[in-house]
Formats: C-alpha cells, sequence, structure tokens
C-alpha cells in the first residue's frame, strides 16, 4: 500500500466546461502525441491498422445523449481523464510505491520502474482513467504533462497540458484549483463547478463545467410572433409602410 | 506566469529536451489550412502544435491536425510510380521509375495536345493549388478541367457570388465578437473547423444564442441553445417563411437596401420578349430607378434622386417595377406562411414566428454601434459603424441538394433584408471578397484546337445563355456537362459526372482521364459500383477500355489506386512546398488579407514527388506555353517552389501576396522577390495584412476598403459592389426557357430550366423527394462527417481510426420502433439504387423522418493499408452505394439544376431489418484489391515515440 501526502502545496488539474465541448477530439490526439514521446513514452497502439486496434489513452472523449429532469434530450460530449484525486485509490491501493501523488503539485503519477503491472490501481480508480500498456507490462496515465507545465525549453505560454493548449473552444482550464483565488478556482465557483462522482469521496482535483441553461426566447418581452404592419394580407400593409418610412427618409 | 519547477524531489527531469529544431508549416489533414509549428527531434517528428501567431487557428488545432504524424508515417503512403500489369481495379501494379512514368504520360499527352486537347479530361480533387491546376489545362487546351468544387459545395459558393459576391468559409464568417444570435445551417463539423469551433467557444463566453438548423444533432449542434431538427432540403422553406414574417412586419433594414443592394432597380415587364425580367438601364448600361422626385427612371444614387421601392411604372411604354416589390408581393404570400411550411419542414409554426422574431429583436431593437468613422461610396462620412447582430453560416448541409442553389440564395436574401452583410455583429467578407456581382470572369473553352492554349481559364461564371459552352448543335463542348442547359451555371464544373461520361462516350469518347487527389472510385461518388463499371468498360468492338488511358496522383493506397493505369505518388503534407493562394482559395480573415505556405519539414524516404512539380515537369516535357522558356528549356526548373516564387499571373501578381518586390516591401502586388519564401518562413510560413480600421466593415460600399481592395490588386475599380436580391443572370436562363433568344434549352429541359432558373431566391421540393413515392421510400437518408475524420483520409491513421473505425446508421427511436428495429441490429438501407447494409444505434437527436451516418468511414479491402478483416472493411458502410448519380428519368445527372452540384442529401430510403443470418457484416461487399508492390504486413505494436523517451533523472 502507499500513502498519499496530508495536503500537497498546490492542487493543479483541469477544469473541463461541458457546455462548451464539441466532442471534437482535438485534446484527445493532441494529448496522445505529445504523451507518445513524452514522460511515459511510449503510448503503444496494439493492431494499429488491423481489427481489434487498441492503445493507450491518456484522455478520451465520450459523446452521449442525456434526458434532462425536464425531459428535454440533450448531446453532451464528456472528456474523460484522471482528475489527481485528492484521495486517490489508484495511490493508495498501489502495492510497490510506483502510484504515487506528488506533494508539490498534487499530480499523481506512475513510476514505471516500479510499477509490477498488477493492474490493481485500474480496478481502484472509479472513473477508468488507468490505462495498461501490455507491451510494456505497466500502467500508464495522464501527467498533467508535468513535462510541459514547468518545461522551461518550452515558450512560456506553451507551459500548459497538451489537451488546454489545443482545444479550439476554449472548454479547458488549467490550474491550481488549491488556490481560491486562481483564474480556475473563480471559474469554478462562477459557473459551479462539480465534482465528478462525489459520493465516492475520492475528493477529485478537476472539476467539470456543467451545460449552461440553454438560452430561450431572445426576443424583448418573450415575444412569440411578429405583428403584421396592418390588418391586411398580402403586399398592401408592408408597401405602404414602405411609402412612409421613404417619405421619412426623404 | 508559467510555474517553476517545484523541486518534487521524486527523481523527474521536468524540463527535458522537446525539439532539435522548431519548423513552421501549414496543415493540410482538412482543408482549413491552421498554422502548424512542427517539433523535430533526431530528424523525426516529435510534436505538432498550432501555431499561435496564425490567423486562422490562433495556436489551436483539432483533433485531426494533432493526429498528423500518424498521416505523415501511414503505411497506406505510396512508395513509387506504379503502372499497372493486371486488369483495371485488381490493384496489380509493378513499380517503375520516375522517367518511364513521366514518358509514359508526356507520350499520351503529347499525342492528345497535338490532335484534339479536349480527349484530356483533367480533374484534381480536393486540390489547394487551383491557380496552378487550371492554368495547366488553359496552357494544353482542354476545357476539361475541374477541381471537386462541383461534387461539394459550389451552390454555396454560386449562390453566394451571385447574389453578395461572396459566401461562407473561406468568403466571409461571422462577426463572433459582436453578434448576438448566430444561426448555423446544415453544418456538418467540416470546412472552417478551428475558426468556427474558436468562434463558438466566444459566443458561449459572451452569451449569445446560437441556433442549429441541422436533421442531425451531432457535435456544433449539441453545444447550441436551439436545434431545430429540420427536414433534410427543406431549409430554403423555412428561411423564406422567416422572410415572409419579417416581411409583414416591417422587420427590414430599408436603408441598408436602398444603399447596398439593388432593392431599388427597376424590373422591366415584358413577356415574350428578351428585356423581360431584365433590369431597366440606360445607354451606357447602368439600372436605373425610378426617381420619386422626378417621376422618371434615373440611375441608382444619382445625386438628389429618391429610389422608389414599390408600385409599377412606365419606361416607353414598358411597365417597370422596382425589385423590392416584387420581393414583397412575393414573399408576403400565404404559400410562404408558417403555418403553410411547417409541415413540409418539419419545424413548427410557432418556432419558425419564434425565431423571426428573435432574428428581428437582435438586428433592430439590438443595433451594434461601433466608434468607427468612416467614409461610404457616396462620399458620405459616417461617425460609426452600426450593425445588425445577427450572423449565419452555412454549408454543404444546405448546398448538397438539388434546391441548393436557390437556399443558399433564400438564405443571403434573409441577411440581406435584415441589413445583416458585412455589418458590426453579421456577417462579414474576407478579401478579396466582396466581389462584383455577378462574378466573373466567364468560363473559356468556346473553342479549342490542337496546342493551342484556351483564351481563357476553364472555369468561370456565366451571365446568360451565350456563356454556355454548347457546340452549334447542342452539344456540350466539355465533358463533364458543365455551362450546358442541365447545369447552366456551373461555375466549378461537374467531377461526379466525368467518369461516367467518359465510358459512355457522350458527348464524345476522351482519351486520357487525369485525376488529382479524389477518391472516385469510392467515397467521392455516388453509384460506386455504376462508378467503377464505368472506369472498367470496354469497347465491345476492340476489347479496349473506353476510357483508354487512366493517370493517378495521390499520397495514398486509395480505393481509386486500383482503377488507374499509372500512378504518380505524390508526398504527404510535411514533405513539400505548397501555397495557398488568394489566386484560389484564400484564407483571410474580416480584418485582413492573408496567404500561406508549406515548407518540406522533412525530407520523403520514398521515391515520391509533389504532385505540383510533377505537373511543372509535364508542362514542360509538352513544351506548354508558360512552361517552358524560349530555347524550349523548363522554365520552372526548380519544381513548384520555383513557380511559387518566379510565376506572374499579370504583372506583379503571383500566387503569393507577400513580400513582393525586389527588397520584399510589396504586398499584394510587386515584382518577383527571389527571397520571398524565406521571408514566409521567417514569419511562421504565412503572410496577413490587415486592412486599415475603417475599412473594415461595409466592404461593398465602403470606400476606404474599396480602394484598399484595388491597391492590393482584389478588383480592379473601387466602385461600390451592389448585392443581388434579384439576378438578371438566373432570369436570362429563364427568358431563353420561355422561348427568347438564338440559344434556347432542347425541349426535354425547357420546363426544368424555366421553373429553376427563378430571378428571385425560390424553393422546391428536391427532384428525389418530388419522384418519390413517400410510401416506397419513406425516410430521408445523409450523411455527416466526424470531426475528427472531416475528409476521408483518417482510416489509414493510427490514431483516428481508433475513435471511429466503423460507422452506425443513427435512427430515431420512435422510428426504429414504427419498423421493429432494436439498438445495435443490422439493416437494411435501400434506395431505387439498391441496398446496403449497416449497424443501427438509436438516437433521439436526429429528425425522425431521417436516418443518418458518418461519411466515408467504410472502406474496401486492400486500400489504405488496412487489414482486410479492419472494422471499416467488414462494418463500415457508405451510402453512396445506393445513391442514384442519375434523376429517375434516367438520364439527368442527380444534381442542382443550375449549378451541378451533387444532390448527395436528397436520398430517399427504406429499413428493414436483416436476417438473423445477415447480422454482423456490411453488404456490398466488394473484393479486395491486390495489395501494391512493396507492402509490408503491419506490426501488431505501435509504439510511436519510444525513440523520443527521456528518463534521466534531473542531475
Amino acid at each position: 500500500m502507499t500513502c498519499l501526502p496530508e495536503k500537497t502545496t498546490r492542487k493543479l488539474g483541469l477544469v473541463i466546461d461541458l457546455d462548451t465541448c464539441v466532442g471534437c477530439q482535438a485534446c484527445v490526439t493532441n494529448c496522445k502525441e505529445w504523451n507518445t514521446g513524452g514522460h511515459m513514452a511510449p503510448l503503444t497502439d496494439t493492431n494499429p491498422y488491423g481489427a481489434g486496434a487498441d492503445g493507450v489513452w491518456f484522455n478520451r472523449v465520450h459523446s452521449y445523449e442525456v434526458t434532462t429532469p425536464e425531459g428535454n434530450s440533450q448531446s453532451l460530449h464528456f472528456p474523460r481523464s484522471c482528475l489527481h484525486c485528492e484521495d486517490a485509490a489508484c495511490v493508495t491501493v498501489c502495492p510497490t510505491g510506483a502510484s504515487y501523488k506528488r506533494i508539490s503539485d498534487g499530480i499523481v503519477l506512475v513510476d514505471e520502474d516500479k510499477c509490477i503491472g498488477c493492474k490493481l490501481c485500474s480496478w481502484a480508480c472509479p472513473y477508468g482513467a488507468r490505462e495498461y500498456d501490455v507491451f510494456e507490462g505497466v500502467m500508464k496515465k495522464c501527467t498533467l504533462c508535468v513535462d510541459r507545465i514547468y518545461n522551461e525549453n518550452l515558450d512560456e505560454e506553451d507551459r500548459v497540458p497538451a489537451c488546454v493548449l489545443t482545444c479550439p473552444t476554449g472548454a479547458r482550464h488549467y490550474g491550481d484549483l488549491g488556490d481560491p483565488q486562481s483564474d480556475v478556482s473563480r471559474l469554478v465557483r462562477k459557473r459551479n463547478g462539480q465534482d465528478l462522482m462525489p459520493e465516492m469521496g475520492y475528493r477529485p482535483t478537476n472539476k467539470y463545467l456543467p451545460q449552461r441553461e440553454k438560452i430561450a426566447n431572445t426576443a424583448t418581452g418573450q415575444t412569440t410572433a411578429l405583428a403584421p404592419l396592418e390588418d391586411t394580407s398580402g403586399a398592401s400593409g408592408l408597401l405602404g409602410w414602405v411609402d412612409r418610412m421613404l417619405e421619412q427618409m426623404d | 506566469m508559467p510555474l517553476r519547477d517545484p523541486k518534487e524531489n521524486d527523481g523527474l527531469n521536468t524540463s527535458p529536451p522537446v525539439a532539435d529544431e522548431v519548423k513552421t508549416t501549414t496543415c493540410y489533414m482538412c482543408a482549413g489550412r491552421c498554422g502548424i509549428r512542427v517539433f523535430l527531434k533526431g530528424g523525426q517528428i516529435r510534436y505538432i502544435q498550432g501555431n499561435r501567431d496564425h490567423p486562422v487557428n490562433k495556436g489551436v488545432l483539432c483533433g485531426k491536425g494533432a493526429a498528423g504524424i500518424m498521416n505523415h508515417c501511414s503505411p497506406a503512403r505510396l512508395r513509387k510510380p506504379l503502372k499497372r500489369v493486371g486488369p483495371r481495379g485488381s490493384g496489380e501494379f509493378e513499380e517503375i521509375e520516375w522517367d518511364e512514368a513521366l514518358s509514359t504520360a508526356t507520350t499520351w499527352l503529347d499525342d492528345i495536345r497535338t490532335t484534339d486537347p479536349k480527349k484530356l479530361a483533367f480533374f484534381t480533387g480536393r486540390d489547394q493549388s487551383q491557380s496552378l491546376t487550371g492554368w495547366w489545362a488553359k496552357q494544353f487546351g482542354t476545357p476539361n478541367y475541374a477541381a471537386h468544387g462541383g461534387l461539394c459545395s459550389v451552390n454555396m459558393a454560386a449562390g453566394g457570388l451571385y447574389s453578395i459576391g461572396g459566401s461562407f468559409w473561406e468568403f466571409g464568417e461571422p462577426d463572433w465578437d459582436h453578434t448576438r444570435l448566430f444561426l448555423m445551417f446544415g453544418v456538418a463539423e467540416d470546412h472552417d473547423s478551428n475558426p468556427i469551433k474558436i468562434g463558438l467557444g466566444k459566443l458561449k463566453e459572451r452569451g449569445a444564442k446560437v441556433i442549429s438548423f441541422n436533421p442531425a444533432r451531432t457535435g456544433y449542434a449539441a453545444i447550441s441553445d436551439e436545434w431545430v431538427g429540420i427536414r433534410p432540403g427543406t431549409d430554403g422553406l423555412l428561411v423564406l417563411a422567416l422572410v415572409h414574417e419579417l416581411l409583414r412586419a416591417g422587420k427590414v433594414d430599408l436603408d441598408y437596401l436602398l444603399q447596398f443592394t439593388n432593392s431599388s432597380w427597376l424590373v422591366q415587364q415584358a413577356p415574350g420578349s428578351e428585356k423581360d425580367g431584365l433590369f431597366l438601364r440606360d445607354t451606357d448600361g447602368k439600372p436605373l430607378v425610378w426617381d420619386r422626385n422626378s417621376g422618371s427612371a434615373v440611375p441608382q444614387k444619382q445625386p438628389g434622386a429618391k429610389a422608389a421601392l414599390s408600385g409599377t411604372y412606365s419606361v416607353f411604354g414598358t411597365p417597370v417595377i422596382p425589385v423590392f416589390q416584387l420581393i414583397a408581393d412575393r414573399y408576403t404570400d400565404e404559400a410562404y406562411a408558417p403555418d403553410t411550411v411547417a409541415e413540409q419542414c418539419g419545424v413548427s409554426a410557432e418556432t419558425i414566428k419564434r425565431l423571426a422574431a428573435e432574428i428581428a429583436d437582435a438586428a433592430f431593437n439590438h443595433p451594434v454601434t461601433l466608434p468607427i468613422a468612416w467614409t461610404d461610396t457616396d462620399g458620405k462620412r459616417h461617425e460609426t459603424m452600426v450593425g445588425r447582430p445577427v450572423s449565419m453560416h452555412a454549408m454543404r448541409g444546405i448546398s448538397a441538394h438539388s434546391n441548393g442553389f436557390q437556399t443558399c440564395r433564400s438564405l443571403h436574401l434573409l441577411q440581406m433584408l435584415i441589413g445583416a452583410v458585412d455589418t458590426p455583429g453579421s456577417f462579414r467578407y474576407k478579401p478579396p471578397y466582396p466581389k462584383p456581382v455577378p462574378p466573373g470572369p466567364k468560363a473559356a473553352g468556346q473553342t479549342s484546337a490542337p496546342e493551342t492554349p484556351l483564351d481563357g481559364m476553364p472555369l468561370g461564371f456565366p451571365t446568360g445563355p451565350d456563356d454556355l459552352l454548347l457546340e452549334d448543335d447542342g452539344t456540350p463542348r466539355r465533358i463533364d456537362k458543365a455551362f450546358t442547359w442541365e447545369n447552366p451555371m456551373s461555375a466549378h464544373g461537374a467531377m461526379h459526372r466525368v467518369i461516367a461520361n467518359a465510358a459512355a462516350g457522350d458527348p464524345y469518347p476522351i482519351d486520357t482521364l487525369f485525376m488529382f487527389m479524389a477518391n472516385m472510385a469510392w467515397n467521392s461518388s455516388m453509384d460506386i459500383q455504376g462508378t467503377i463499371d464505368a472506369l472498367t468498360a470496354t469497347n465491345t468492338d476492340t476489347g479496349e477500355y473506353c476510357i483508354p488511358h487512366i493517370i493517378y496522383s495521390d499520397a495514398y493506397a486509395s480505393e481509386t489506386i486500383a482503377y488507374a493505369d499509372l500512378i504518380l505518388p505524390d508526398t504527404t503534407y510535411l514533405e513539400r512546398w505548397d501555397c495557398i493562394s488568394l489566386l484560389d482559395r484564400p484564407i483571410s480573415n474580416a480584418e485582413g488579407a492573408g496567404d500561406a505556405i508549406r515548407q518540406p519539414i522533412v525530407e520523403p524516404d520514398r521515391d515520391v514527388r509533389p504532385f505540383q512539380t510533377v505537373l511543372l515537369d509535364l508542362g514542360a516535357r509538352l513544351r506548354l506555353p508558360g512552361f517552358v522558356n524560349e530555347d524550349g528549356s523548363a522554365k520552372f526548373p526548380g519544381g513548384y517552389p520555383d513557380y511559387i516564387v518566379n510565376h506572374e499571373r499579370g504583372p506583379g501578381i503571383g500566387p503569393l501576396a507577400g513580400w513582393r518586390g525586389e527588397n520584399g516591401a510589396g504586398q499584394g502586388k510587386g515584382s518577383v522577390n527571389a527571397d520571398q519564401l524565406e521571408r514566409y518562413i521567417e514569419n511562421g510560413c504565412f503572410w496577413h495584412c490587415d486592412m486599415p480600421v475603417e475599412a473594415r466593415y461595409f466592404k461593398m460600399g465602403n470606400k476606404a476598403y474599396l480602394d484598399w481592395a484595388v491597391g492590393m490588386g482584389f478588383i480592379r475599380s473601387a466602385d461600390a459592389i451592389i448585392m443581388q436580391l434579384y439576378s438578371e443572370p438566373v432570369q436570362k436562363f429563364r427568358n431563353a426557357a420561355r422561348g427568347i433568344g438564338k440559344k434556347q434549352p432542347p425541349e426535354h429541359l425547357r420546363k426544368r430550366v424555366e421553373q429553376a432558373c427563378d430571378p428571385l431566391p425560390s424553393w422546391y421540393p428536391t427532384f428525389e423527394d418530388s419522384a418519390t413515392d413517400p410510401e416506397d421510400f419513406p425516410l430521408h437518408a445523409l450523411t455527416q462527417r466526424p470531426m475528427h475524420h472531416y475528409h476521408s483520409w483518417g482510416s489509414q491513421n493510427a490514431w483516428l481510426r481508433q475513435i471511429t473505425a466503423q460507422n452506425r446508421l443513427f435512427v430515431h427511436h420512435a422510428t426504429a420502433a414504427k419498423y421493429g428495429i432494436a439498438d445495435n441490429d443490422w439493416v437494411w438501407v435501400e434506395s431505387r439504387n439498391g441496398r446496403v447494409k449497416g449497424q443501427v444505434k438509436l438516437i433521439d437527436g436526429v429528425n425522425p423522418n431521417t436516418v443518418w451516418t458518418w461519411n466515408a468511414i467504410g472502406k474496401r479491402g486492400g486500400s489504405w493499408g488496412l487489414e482486410k478483416d479492419s472494422p471499416e472493411v467488414k462494418k463500415g458502410f457508405l451510402l453512396n452505394h445506393i445513391i442514384p448519380d442519375k434523376l429517375d428519368d434516367g438520364s439527368l445527372s442527380n444534381s442542382d439544376p443550375i449549378t451541378g452540384q451533387a444532390a448527395w442529401f436528397d436520398l430517399r430510403v427504406r429499413i428493414s431489418k436483416a436476417e438473423p443470418d445477415e447480422q454482423g457484416e456490411t453488404e456490398p461487399m466488394f473484393e479486395s484489391t491486390a495489395d501494391l508492390p512493396g507492402a509490408t504486413p503491419n506490426s501488431t505494436r505501435l509504439d510511436y515515440g519510444r525513440v523520443f523517451e527521456t528518463k534521466e533523472p534531473v542531475e
């Protein structure tokens, strides 16, 4: 069993806006291309050009239809990756200390040298965020791009997770959720950010912003139809109005 | 500020080296042309990132773009020129050297050019170099040239260019920062990919309302505030019902209409005469308006004149009526009332009425005022810019119908009536648009002769029957029958008709079909079996193929490869030079003009050559004018980059507009600059030039803009561009159909031309809907494109295919229940053209009368480097199999009657549950083609990136 830090200095994580995510998969493939050459390289793929293709992905987007409590059907795109939980069961279940949560920033990582591939962590994680590399026999997972966010070889503005950097709609945000004054914390308050499955008690760091209420009728006074100019059918009402308007413009 | 390494003491190096070098170029994972930064490490591609400075994508990158590495190293890449050795379609080839390939092609082409150049049909698919390929065709002397616009979105482009002098996507964009109401019509999540996503993010942040009109509730519709699940092919009717509501309520911008449109132009009413329905013009050809002051017809904007918008007047005995009066008469009719159209559109009358109220409210109760002073083309100074914050975007969903041209026109009518073209908050043009309406020039090809270039570019914009490309006896001059009575305004040609026509020798046999980057033997054709039959048809007398020679260039082993006789292998997008030119498909934005290049990031590791360089080489071998010097030597021995820098289309106008002139200071126009490509590379491989602030709205009538555009070489004159509510060129075709003039349609097309060629935007049911008994084929069927597979090149991509390797048929729960179909069942989808089998996924987010699937996921065994048991082969299916390429009458193309655009989305089907023993695999299942020479078995393991691993602990 592996211990979690009592507290971490920072709580780095993601805030994902379900109202803005169009399900384009940009974060998915950008994560893949960065990380397949990054800290946990490679993100191996099996049968890449045949049946049963499968691979290691740190981030996946699922598209669903959901029915709202009011009975309305709605489509939803749901990006799923490691939530870097404060009470990370994937860490406490680890028999070798390979899974650990960093004290400095709260990122949950796997030390591949210590991982024996027992997969207990993937059973323990309720979010399905663990990815087993069948060829290497080790567990891999989202690193929150720990090899980007502090990387002095990258331009300063690029020192964010790849999924955040690439998101075309701006649905992904990154920052310190332990700092109530951070942009991400403010965003979570403003948009009523939610924990994923809070009832499980793992206290995930990442937050999801729920879909905004759909904007209904925007017409002033919620007008439901335009009033015709005059109670006439055909063009006369309109053209009479046009003539009057032109006179006014003269 | 980014965080500093917190010194966790876990031995982890948080600053590993990421690249030896970062090179910029332009993405080609779709047609969007985003800027990218490619990280190279040890000579290999480590990472591809969006270029933050780039005006198209501003740093972001989509799911495809970020998977570019896998296209670049795809096993489907062609390796060497190929010569067919088995029968067409077998896929049996042998590798040959480039010398043999090019001399073979030269021999075939030279024979044609010296005898009858039109026997070459040169069609270039998803070509981003049309200004080169079109010019090559012109210099060769064949009229038989087009890219893929005819099968893609010519309705959108032509509908816009003939109406507002611009269109969506490359022609214009919503004012994302100021719009209040954004209406998306028929937008699958393709085309203009990242800019729309960036824009949607902005709208969400600002709380603007997003409304999506689409039979399917896919990605963008999913996040919209309102999804209007309209019945396919009825968008135009719904738009005209909105127009009806707005007109009846007087919610139109008269000032705007008077200033920027032809609302006041007088239309002559003279049935039976050649002037019927044409504008009244003075002797200089200037259109006239009715001056309410003098009671006479005067040129529009004559000082002191007060143009009438209503009434009927008489000029020299001919009744004349202002366009606006015709519009009022037409659209206030009850035929366009929401209550009349609701059932047909599948949208309630209440919804239509309320949408009209919302549009009117946003436009007229919430005008956007920007503190920008400007001067209009009448010389009037305005202290502010006031706009209508209603913006629209539309794409193939509304254009890929046989009523698509008129539907696109209807949308522009709506925009014009509320004053929402190029104003703050509305749709905005991107330079070089707006262009004068009607657009020019006209298509060349009235004559063609051996060893003689055409007298102009093969594609263009007709303005009347005289511009059709017909022999004196009415025979089409072009193999695709573009610019004929079947589709008089087919401005982008009709690539989807070439193969069938060529095989049938209709209107004449050809010798060589030369194609680039178009998967015509699979997902880019209707009726695939019919297309394959045409590609392999033989002459019963001689036993020779009806299309004697087929040359094909592509980078990848698509399904079309097997049907070519000679393959010229292209490079991947990271191995080549390219230019994204203002001369063909620009990447400007509403605030400035831009273009871009691709530069080779890595050298090819195969014996392949960039297509454009090969084309220049062929041009020189054929000694085409412009491709050789006087001594016969190649004019561009350095290949495509040589051409990009040194070719001038007109004085000072070349493929690239940036850094022109000897010192590189010229923008737009200027002499050749030998260092031009270096300057592009220094700037991130793109050029962008912002226009003056006062030029950024009202471009069609803004003096500062028009002067700037003339200076840049985009337009010839700074005269106001008057948008056309009523289209005179369209009326000229109608008049001909009514028996007026020397050139008239043949009898069997007379009625169709007359009905379709309505000078005012109109709606009629799609041809398929009209011909279909709803009892037989009760459902509509169409495709959408998944954002991560936009275009059909993704199944070779090891990462993208893991996201989608099998497409499902999406069926509404209620519809499925009606036919006893359960989730995951396999079903037959049947049209009058045959049937195809696929697996169902039940959903709510679809119009109940419609079924849909993802486009081009299904692949043929033997292609795309995939194993033959892949889901794409065994389970993926194409609707193309059952889309008829002819109308019900068996002779006319399944296309728009005005532009000839392929009517992909007119398809009518019925569905039925497959038998128990039919579950699990798609049908029809085509025999796999042979492996190409040199193909090696795919590995079961891909570990791209292992070489980049840096596990050294921190020192």
